[in-house]
């Protein structure tokens, strides 16, 4: 592109925040049929505080007013509030688009026509095992079979390209390419996300997470299938290795992207369920924008961020010091380096902040008699444990954005 | 890997376009967000004449006459050409037929 149309680089107009978010996510209900072992949000039991059906309408009327594009709803289960059907409507009819993640558990045949005759309704199941063994132990037993009847589903409906969404741990990286099958099978997109150690992924974290070697056959695959298979952005700290992923690689934390929980509060990202990144509530005078106009944490993260110890790296261009969140909740400064920096330096500042208490999770609503998470690899030695990083507001970028499918366009 | 790096088709500054209607558009400080509710994609228009440019395409008897009108140079011309060519192969818009 030549000079007559380009101004600064798009990624340095984000950096600064936009006045409205491209896209947010926004978790509907805590409630929850299953109990997986790594909810980013510590999913069971309904909160009694959550959001009334003309409390989330007045959300999706701002959300209008502001030109957000789509929400990505989640949960919890969405679809178990009675009332998600008209949310669903209420937005698509008001030109906010909608991408729901689900187990699949609603979506019935009847469901599944339902939603591929709206040109404004995305959906995602979640997938994490390409086989019965693998996903089950991680999202309760049934639930592979749930999920694969929701896709056939879909499939049967003649809703193309719906989205397969895998939380890559160390049991199932191996499988990438049986998932990929899957989604080719369905006539579905395959979208890869981190794991992270927030909500109750925090607990089983240290024995999920994949091995430094299975990074780098992860970052190797994604290369190769190129803008094949969506990441939302969210493997931008393997950039390190060479070769930027495909996407917009920046944190858009409370710069393009934010969370809203059942209750109404506003967080950076959908990994930050904690004090340290809450912003304000929706129902505070203002509502939603005035949050995102006027917080001051989303101020903070808007201005300049300092690299820290990792601004002498080589690599910090490519993976800009890793994941906001992942260094929260194990534990890290949040100027240093991620738990899973690919030059190790993540395990070096583990072992050095061994010991110390962890962030505790911020409103657990997990089911109280949750199953014993099932693990199928041996469990590693009982890991150090890094100290912890206090109240201090973030105050640097994070690599998590859930841009999927960004395309740089014409000026880039 | 980027579209940048694609052949792409000469755009047709001379025939008459128009946005894509499952296209929406948000203008930015920076130019404008364009979001597709068919590919599920977003694009940008990386500056305010461009979004110009894109906003008076339906009404403009060609490409080429919405430029102009934008106050497109001819020496800044096959950067719009380049930008819009970008736009047509991601949907963003498309031919429009003569009424």
């Amino acid at each position: 592109m030549t000079q007559a149309v380009k101004t600064l680089p798009l990624v340095e107009q984000f950096q600064y925040g936009l006045d409205a978010p491209i896209c947010l996510t926004w978790e509907l209900t805590y409630a929850c049929n299953l109990s997986c072992v790594h909810c980013l949000s510590s999913s069971g039991r309904r909160d009694p505080r959550e959001l009334s059906t003309g409390q989330c309408r007045a959300v999706i009327d701002e959300l209008e007013a502001m030109q957000v594009f789509y929400v990505n709803i989640g949960g919890g289960e969405p679809t178990v509030r009675p009332d998600f059907w008209n949310l669903v409507e209420y937005a698509t009819a008001r030109h906010v688009g909608v991408k729901f993640s689900t187990n699949g558990v609603k979506i019935t045949p009847e469901v599944a026509r339902r939603l591929a005759a709206s040109d404004y309704v995305d959906v995602q199941i979640s997938l994490d095992g390409a086989t019965a063994e693998v996903n089950d132990a991680v999202r309760g037993p049934g639930s592979y079979a749930t999920a694969l009847r929701a896709m056939a589903n879909l499939a049967a409906a003649g809703f193309r390209g719906f989205k397969i969404s895998v939380v890559v741990t160390r049991h199932n990286v191996g499988q990438l390419d049986e998932f990929k099958a899957i989604a080719d099978r369905f006539g579905a997109q395959l979208r890869l996300t981190r794991l992270r150690p927030s909500g109750r992924g925090a607990d089983v974290w240290d024995e999920l997470h994949p091995t430094a070697a299975q990074q780098r056959q992860l970052y190797d695959w994604l290369v190769a299938r190129g803008e094949q298979v969506l990441t939302g952005d969210s493997f931008f700290h393997l950039a390190a290795y060479g070769q930027a992923l495909p996407g917009l690689n920046l944190c858009g934390a409370g710069r393009v992207v934010c969370l809203i929980d059942p209750v109404g509060d506003v967080y950076a990202c959908p990994f930050a369920i904690h004090e340290a990144f809450l912003a304000g509530n929706v129902r505070g005078p203002g509502g939603f924008a005035a949050v995102w106009r006027d917080s001051e944490l989303f101020a903070r993260l808007r201005r300049p961020q300092a690299g820290g110890a990792c601004q002498a790296c080589s690599a910090y261009d490519s993976c800009r010091g890793g994941c906001m969140a992942a260094k929260f909740f194990t534990g890290l400064p949040l100027d240093g380096p991620d738990p899973e920096c690919v030059k190790g330096h993540g395990e070096r500042a583990l072992s050095a902040a061994a010991g110390a208490p962890l962030p505790r999770p911020f409103g657990d609503h997990s089911r109280r008699s949750r199953p014993v998470p099932v693990s199928i690899g041996a469990r590693p030695p009982a890991g150090p444990g890094p100290h912890s990083p206090g109240r201090r507001p973030p105050d640097r970028a994070c690599d998590e954005n859930p841009l999927a499918d960004f395309r740089p366009g014409p000026g880039g | 890997m980027s579209t940048e790096t694609l052949p792409r088709a000469e755009f047709d500054l001379d025939r008459p376009w128009q946005l894509h209607p499952q296209v929406s558009v948000r203008p930015e400080r920076f130019g404008a967000l364009l979001y597709h509710f068919g590919t599920r994609r977003l694009s940008f228009l990386k500056s305010p004449a461009l979004l110009t440019v894109v906003s008076s395409l339906g009404d403009a008897p060609s490409a080429r006459e919405a430029c102009r009108l934008a106050g497109v140079t001819e020496a800044e011309l096959p950067a719009y050409a380049a930008a819009l060519g970008t736009l047509a192969s991601s949907q963003m818009i498309r031919p429009r037929e003569l009424a």
